[in-house]
Order: C-alpha cells, then structure tokens, then sequence
C-alpha cells in the first residue's frame, strides 16, 4: 500500500511530495515576529522551574531548600527510564521547593524549585563529549538524557528514548515544517544556527544510522529552507524538502505521509514504518549537549500578536515567568477587554492561567491577540451536518459524529469512531460554521473515557481480589471438608477391620448395664432416678465411641434391662412376701 | 491576581457562520427567481413572502416556547431558507393558506418536533411539499403556462389578489389563467408529456404542443439555467460540494439516455428531464441540505445518484409527474444507513472507521 524506499527517495529527489487529506489554511502571521534575530534578554532575579516537564515520570528531587547552586546543575536524577532531569537556569540560591501555577490549560500546580538568581550566571563545569564519531552509542544516549533533553515541538516526549532505537530505520527526519501560524522560533533557529542544527543531526545519524536524512521545511520558510540547504550541501544522503504550507504539515504523523506516503499504524510509532523524527529545535539542543556539554536550559519562544507592540523571537531560560516576557515584547493592555495570553499557537495552543506560568522545554510561543485579532468565541450553535469538518480532518475522522456522541456521552461510540485517532490539531473547530469547540469536546471525552478506564482497572482489580479471596475460602472449606471426610473414613475402616475391639466395647458396655442390673436388684425402689444416670452415661459413651447405631442399640439394652430388673426385683419381692406368707401360714398351723 | 481570560484551542476561527452560509444560499436562488417572475408572473414573489413571515413567525413562537435565545436562532436563516425553498416549489397562484400550512408544517412539525436544526432527518420544504400535494391536489398542481403564452396576463396586484382570493382584480379564477393563447388548458411540460403518453401520443408528439419550445417548456429551461448559474456559483465559493449535485444529475441523466435509447417515442431525453421540472433546483438547493443529506464524500455520491435514479425512475412510472420531493425523501430515510457504511479509512488503520476494533 505504501510506497518503498527506492520510490521515496525518487520522488524526493526532485521534491515531489505527497499530500495527507484535508488541512486548512489560516492566516500565517508570521512576519510579525521573524523580521529580526533572536534577541538575549537579562537574567530574571526568579525563576520558576518545574520538576516535570514531559511525558513520563518525574526525576527525584537532588537539592534543598537554601541550596547554592550553579547554572547547569543538575536539580532532579532521572531514577526511571522515562524521566529527563531538570537543571537550574541560572547560579542562586533555592528559595523554595513547592508547588507552582504550571505551563498546562488547567495550570494546576506542580512541584517546581524556585531559584534567586545571583546574578553571576555562573556555570558549573562543563564535560563536552570530546569526539562524539568516536564515542559509543550508549554513552552518547546518555548524555542527551542527562542534558535534560525532550522533544522541544509538541508533546515532550524524552529524547533518549526515541533515540535508543534497534529497529531498522530508513528515514531520519528533521522537523522544521513550524505550521502553526504565528510561531517563528524554529524558523529564525534554521536562520541563525542552521550548522549547529546541522551538527545535532550528524550525532544523531551517528548513533541512528539512518539510511537518509530529511530535512523537512515549509515552503513560507524560504530563508530558513536556504540556510539548512547551505548547512546541508555536503551531505549526499540529507535532503533538504521544501514542503507546501498547509496545516497541519507539521503533525508527526501528517509529515511521515506527506514525505513517505506511509501512514504510522494507529496504534504504533514512526518507526514501525521505518522513520523517526526530530525538531530542529531538539536537534540544536542536542548539539549543545554533546559538542559543549551544556543541558538544556534555554530555548527560542516568539512573542507575537498585536497585543504586544515589539513582537519578536528571544532566548529565554526554562522557568521564566511569562509576565517578564510581557514585558519584553511591550504588552500593550488597550488591545484586551480582559487579558489573554495564550501559549503555544492559535490552533493548537491553550490560555495560561497566571502571568507566572514559567516557560518550559515545550513552550514556543507566547502569544498575545488583540480583541479584533482572534475575537473571543462566540457561544456554540447548533451542528448542521456540513461536515466542513470532515473535510478539513488529516486523520480522516467524521468530527460531526465525534462531536455527536462526545457531546451525548456515547462514548463507546465515540471510541468506535476512532476518537483517540484525533490528533487535536483543531482543524475541524476552525472551519466549523456553527463556531462549536470541537476539540474541547474531544479533550473532555478521552478524560472521561480514561477516567472510566482506569475505574474500571481499578474495580477490575478488586473484583479479581475477591475473586481470589473467595476462591482461596472455598478451597480452604473443600480442604476441610475432605479432612473430615478422609478422617471419619479412617475411623470406620477401622471400626471394621478389628470387629473384635467394637464387639468388647459392646460386651464392656453389657457387662457395665449387668453390674448396674446388680445394683439396681438392690435398690429397686430407686429405679426410676438411677435410669437417669444410666441415660447420661450413656450419652457421654456415645460421644467417646463416635459408633451411634450400635451404642443406641447398647443403650436401648440396657432400657431393657433395667425393666427386667425391676420386674424381676418385684417378683422376687413378691416371691419373698410369698415365702413370708407361707412360711407364716405353716408357723400359724403349726400354732 | 488579575483574572485572565480562558477559552480552549483552536483560538482561530474562519469567519463564515452558518448565518452566513445559509444566507449566501438564499442569495443564490435569486436568478432563478427573477427567471420565474420574468416567465410566470409575480406569483412567486407573494409565496416567498408569505413563507418567509410565517417560517419566522413560527420558528420565533417555537423558541420563546423553548426559551432559546430566539434572535440567534432566527439569524442562523435556516428557517427562512427553508421556507424559499418550499415557496419556489409550489405553484405560483396557490391560495396564500397552502404556503401558510406548508411553512408551518415544515419548521413547527419537521424541523421542531424533531429538535430543531441539525436534527431533522427529512428535508423540512419536501417533506411539507408532499404533504401539500397530498392534502390540496388541486392547489398543488395548478401550474400556470407562461406569459407570453397566457390568455389572460396577469399584474402584480393580480398576483396578490388571486393567492388571497382566488380571483384576479378583474375576475378571472385560476382556471382561467390556466388557458392557453390556443384555449386549451395549460399543464407543466412535465404533466404535458406524461398525459400524452398516457393517451398513446409519443414524446415527439407531445412536445409539439404550444408549450413547448423544442425539447423543452417554454420558460421552464431559462429557469432551471437560472438556478443552475446559482448552485455553480455555490460550488464555487464552496458553499455546497459538487458531490450531490454532480452525481444526481449525472445519475439521472446516465439512467434517461439508456431509457431514451432504448425507445424514444416512450421515454424523454436525458435534457427534457433536466430542464424540465425542478430537477436542477432540487439537485443545487434541495438535496444539498446538509442538514438531511448524507456527509462523508462517497455518501455524498451515492446519495445524489440514488436521488437521480428515483426522480427518473418516479417520473416514468410513477402517479406524479415530477418526483423531487419523493426522491429526497426517500434517501433522506437511508442517510443513516449510507454515512455508516461510507466512514472514510481513519489515518493509520487498515480498515474503515467502526469496523476494525
Ligand atoms: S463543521 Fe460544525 S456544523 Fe458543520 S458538520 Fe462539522 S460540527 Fe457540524
Ligand atoms: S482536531 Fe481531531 S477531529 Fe478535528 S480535524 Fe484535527 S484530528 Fe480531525
């Protein structure tokens, strides 16, 4: 179904593409920031930097509150595989170690060390990788996730994981598409440091072994798209592509089909169809990591918008606060009924809830509209099933139907309509006549249906536990139960095989009845109370001998006998009144 | 601390609301107005209007009851368009209380009942268009002939004074206004055809009757070529897609041509029945509702050729000379079915949406 290799290189040999489905086109913006070069901005006396800054875990904590430390030292081990460590941006003091307003939509604070800085700027010695074409792999690996390195255009993800890859891989692919309209950081980068870009990309095949670089630019970048053809000319096997400007070219999954023809598999990586991609961005800091030991600890974010007066690209340090960027690029309040700052782009980007929301490895943009610029949202009509949505999707989806069962809470049916395929890039909520957030739905659905995921592993788990549980009771009740069994068995067995024993109990027990029989000929005129006593030995006997039947049988004898006794005591009585009678008749005659 | 004011991405938006779009809809039937005025009178003009004042009568009644936010609701136009729509489709002279039901019943009971926008299933001007012609046969089928072929030509307030009263100012009924120059009774081409069909004329025969012009009713071509410049203008400022136009039209005409070559003296020509009825109308401005039409770009396709296929397949053998209406509704039934078995391959999967999980 896909192209191969041969073909791809063929095509991209004479910068023949393809294209992915739908995409829009929104006013690019972007001369506002990239007319002048990255400007450097004084040091902050306070910077905010949180612990976690990517997808995966956090490092764990390695200073203190009062802590001096250096610019570049390490404040987080990376203890897991998937955290990235965090360094300070500056030399200071750590003021405070505690939760921070944090760069995400809903700004729930983080834990994030605050840093005074001391302005000395003072680094802490720096272990540059003397000659990376000689160092090993692994090591190199290493270094990039000790400098803190995550993917710098979207989602964060740690670099030295995508890096440490074992798959055959065809195609190095370079990031520099920026399709998000207003954003210019990676444009003015290529500009500005094309050959450290270059640079990053020479380790990175170095360790990847790729069989081709792509170096993919959009082609409202021609200045940046000259400077890394210049950066790359000596290479035989990078290529610089001039990719047509459509949003969003720049997704990872929309760039691998427009420069491959080859759609990642919905549930896999780049790699499992032979590529692997970086952001320029990542690949500068990459440079930076191995060439000059340095972590990553800065990054380029354009200030733009007509909120503020001076937009422009600068270099600003991880923990930031953005109200100092404000400052920077000269926020003019008059544009705003009410201030609004959003990070990140219009499509893809989200307001930040506080002005001391610090900048992060993933923040490119700071971006200031005016009313006018990007009015405010108007409230949501209802969907007429234009499917203008649909046709603007890169992943094909039907949004109107996304929108449909997201918005019912259908979201079994919302999974069925493939909704965790949406890649958020907003180009169904832009077109849409009826002005409904689409994505915003989309967000609240795959929480929900996460939510319910994890519930249900969670019930899950303790409907297995007492599953458990009581299947353990129930084997531990079987288990007795067959003790009993086996035990009651054995006792039979036994009563059987020596029949003698049983029958001595017997006759002990007859001998026992005749020897009362005797005492009873005594006394029977006490019968009734020693019957008594006969019955409850009788019942302890039957508990010892466990022989029910047979010591009832015992029991009933000796009933048995005990009348008789009696009746045999009364005839003797009366035998004896008898004798007495006749004896007494004889003396009276014999008178 | 200074609220700062939150909204979710995308913070862009494209400018056209549905407002717009609906409006630019509405803009776009009226050459093929004017087209109609010009051949057949002002008769139309009074429908629109009655259409429309009653389309937002209702439609606002209905919100005040629903305590929506009536005023957006009566901007997005969906209502009024709807009402053109029906206005355009009946006959020019119907008493004023056929589009007065007819508007009612399309936004209170189609459109309404069923949610309001976005949730009817049928086309709200169809679906109240077969309920008039099944209720007032009569009413719905007195089409008059054009003009330039009338007995009696008729003015504006003509026009007026016959939807309110039946009568012309002058006394003519509409009976009268049906008869031609030659004094027979007119009837729509369509009609025309199918009857002389019926009474063992063939199709060559019965075209050369009065009013015809070649091939076609007189007036009638001019004003399907008049809505077609509307629906390409459309298409062009992608307003609508082409797929349901294209494919209906396409379909209808693939399906005549076979019939006609087959036997012509039986069956028209693929252009009689373009140019004739409302085939052209149906396929730029009726079809095309999103709201009732299918939405995924292959449902779109086989939505509009199934619409193509019955209006033909109505017209020749069915009780109705023009067949729009049925055709619309009947696919507007299967949209449900189409939209779901013509999900688009989602990026990254093997197979199709729905089916491969
Ligand atoms: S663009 Fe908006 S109104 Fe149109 S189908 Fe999609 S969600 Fe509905
Ligand atoms: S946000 Fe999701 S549904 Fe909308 S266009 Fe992008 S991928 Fe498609």
């Amino acid at each position: 179904m896909f192209a191969n290799y041969d073909q791809i290189i063929e095509r991209l040999s004479v910068n023949q593409l393809w294209d992915f489905p739908g995409g829009v086109h929104p006013p690019q913006q972007k001369s506002l920031s990239n007319k002048s070069n990255i400007e450097f901005i004084p040091l902050e006396p306070t910077y905010y930097v949180p612990v976690k800054q990517h997808i995966g875990v956090e490092g764990k904590l390695l200073v203190a509150e009062g802590d001096r430390i250096l610019k570049g030292q390490l404040l987080t081990a990376s203890e897991s595989p998937f955290s990235v460590p965090v360094h300070a941006p500056t030399s200071g003091i750590v003021a405070k170690i505690t939760r921070h307003v944090s760069a995400h939509p809903s700004g729930i604070p983080e834990l994030s060390v605050i840093i005074d800085a001391d302005g000395q700027d003072t680094w802490i010695e720096l272990k540059p990788v003397p000659d990376y074409a000689k160092a090993d792999k692994s090591e190199l690996i290493e270094r990039i996730c000790d400098a803190g390195i995550s993917g710098m255009g979207g989602a964060g993800f740690p670099t030295h994981i995508k890096t440490n890859n074992s798959k055959p891989l065809e195609f190095l692919i370079i990031n520099g598409i920026e399709c998000e309209p207003y954003i210019s950081s990676d444009d003015r980068l290529m500009r500005e440091h094309a050959w450290q870009i270059r640079q990053g990309i020479d380790i990175l095949v170095h360790i990847l072994k790729p069989k081709q670089v792509i170096i993919a630019v959009e082609d409202n970048k021609p200045e940046a798209l000259e400077t890394m053809s210049i950066a790359c000319q000596q290479k035989t096997n990078y290529q610089v592509v001039n990719v047509p400007t459509k949003y969003p070219a720049g997704g990872e999954k929309q760039l691998v089909q427009v420069l491959t023809s080859r759609e990642v598999p919905s549930d896999g990586l780049p790699i499992d169809v032979g590529c692997i991609m970086y952001n320029v961005a990542t690949c500068y800091a990459i440079a930076d990591a191995i060439v000059e030991g340095k972590p990553l600890i800065e990054r380029v974010v354009t200030l733009t918008g007509r909120g503020l007066k001076s937009p422009k690209n600068v270099w600003a340090r991880l923990g930031t606060p953005i109200q100092s960027l404000l400052l920077h690029g000269n926020y003019d309040a008059s544009t705003q009924s009410s201030p609004r700052f959003i990070m990140g782009g219009p499509m893809m980007g989200f307001t930040v809830t506080s002005v001391l929301t610090p900048i992060v490895k993933i923040s490119n943009c700071i971006l200031v509209p005016a009313d006018n610029e990007l009015p405010h949202p108007e409230d949501e009509r209802a969907c007429i099933r234009c499917s203008a949505c649909s046709d603007v999707c890169p992943a094909s989806l039907l949004p109107q139907q996304l929108f449909w069962y997201s918005k019912s809470k259908e979201l079994e049916k919302a999974e069925e309509y493939n909704l965790f395929d949406c890649i958020e890039c907003g180009a169904c909520a832009y077109v849409c006549p009826s002005e409904i957030p689409l994505v915003h739905y989309y967000r609240q659905a795959k929480a929900d249906i996460r939510n319910q995921r994890e519930e249900k592993e969670k019930s899950d788990k303790a409907k297995i536990r007492f599953e458990v549980r009581t299947a353990r009771l129930q084997k531990e009740k079987e288990a007795r139960e067959e003790k009993y069994r086996l035990a009651s068995e054995a006792r039979k067995a036994s009563m059987n095989k020596d029949g003698g024993n049983a029958k001595d109990k017997i006759a002990a027990a007859l001998a026992r009845a005749k020897a009362k029989k005797e005492a009873f000929a005594k006394e029977a005129e006490n019968a009734q109370s020693a019957e008594n006593i006969k019955k409850k030995e009788s019942v302890s006997e039957l508990s010892d001998s466990f022989a029910l039947p047979k010591t009832k049988l015992v029991a009933v004898d000796e009933d048995a006998a005990a009348k008789k006794e009696r009746v045999a005591a009364a005839v003797a009585k009366a035998k004896a009144k008898k004798v007495a009678a006749d004896e007494a008749k004889k003396e009276n005659k014999e008178l | 601390m200074t609220m700062l004011s939150l909204s979710s991405s995308p913070h862009h938006h494209n400018r056209r609301d549905t407002g717009q779009v609906m409006r630019i809809v509405c803009y776009a039937t009226i050459p093929g107005i004017l087209a109609n005025i010009w051949f057949f009178g002002f008769g139309i003009l009074i429908q629109i209007a009655l259409a429309i004042i009653t389309a937002l009568v209702t439609e606002g009644v209905i919100m005040e009851l629903r305590q929506k936010k009536t005023e957006r609701v009566l901007k997005d136009y969906s209502a009024v368009l709807a009402a053109l729509l029906l206005a355009v489709s009946i006959p020019p002279l119907a008493p004023w209380w056929v589009i007065v039901i007819g508007t009612f019943f399309a936004i209170a009971i189609v459109k309404q009942l069923y949610g309001g926008l976005g949730y009817n299933m049928f086309n709200p001007a169809m679906a109240a268009y077969v309920m008039l012609l099944i209720s007032f046969p009569i009413q719905m089928t007195s089409w008059l002939p054009p003009l330039s072929i009338a007995e009696q030509s008729h003015t504006l307030w003509d026009a007026i004074h016959t939807v309110f009263t039946g009568f012309t100012s002058t006394g003519f009924s509409v009976e009268q206004l049906k008869v031609g120059v030659d004094g027979t009774t007119m009837a729509t081409p369509l009609d025309e055809v199918k009857t002389a069909l019926l009474q063992g004329y063939t199709v060559t025969e019965a075209t050369t009757r009065i009013i015809f012009d070649g091939a076609y009713g007189k007036g009638w071509l001019w004003v399907s070529l008049a809505y077609l410049l509307g629906g390409l203008f459309l298409i062009k400022n992608k307003i609508i897609s082409w797929h349901i136009p294209g494919s209906m039209l396409a379909s209808a005409a693939l399906l005549s041509l076979s019939l006609f070559l087959i036997d012509g003296d039986q069956y028209a020509s693929p252009l009689f029945h373009i140019f004739n009825g409302s085939l052209i109308i149906g396929a730029f401005f009726i079809a095309t509702d999103p709201v009732s039409a299918s939405t995924t770009v292959k449902g779109r396709l086989i939505f509009g050729a199934a619409i193509g296929l019955w209006v033909i397949i109505i017209r020749n053998w069915g009780g109705y000379p023009d067949a729009i209406a049925f055709a619309v509704l009947i696919m507007n039934m299967a949209v449900p079915l189409i939209d779901y078995y013509t999900q688009p391959r989602t990026y990254g999967h093997k197979n199709k949406a729905s089916k491969d999980s």
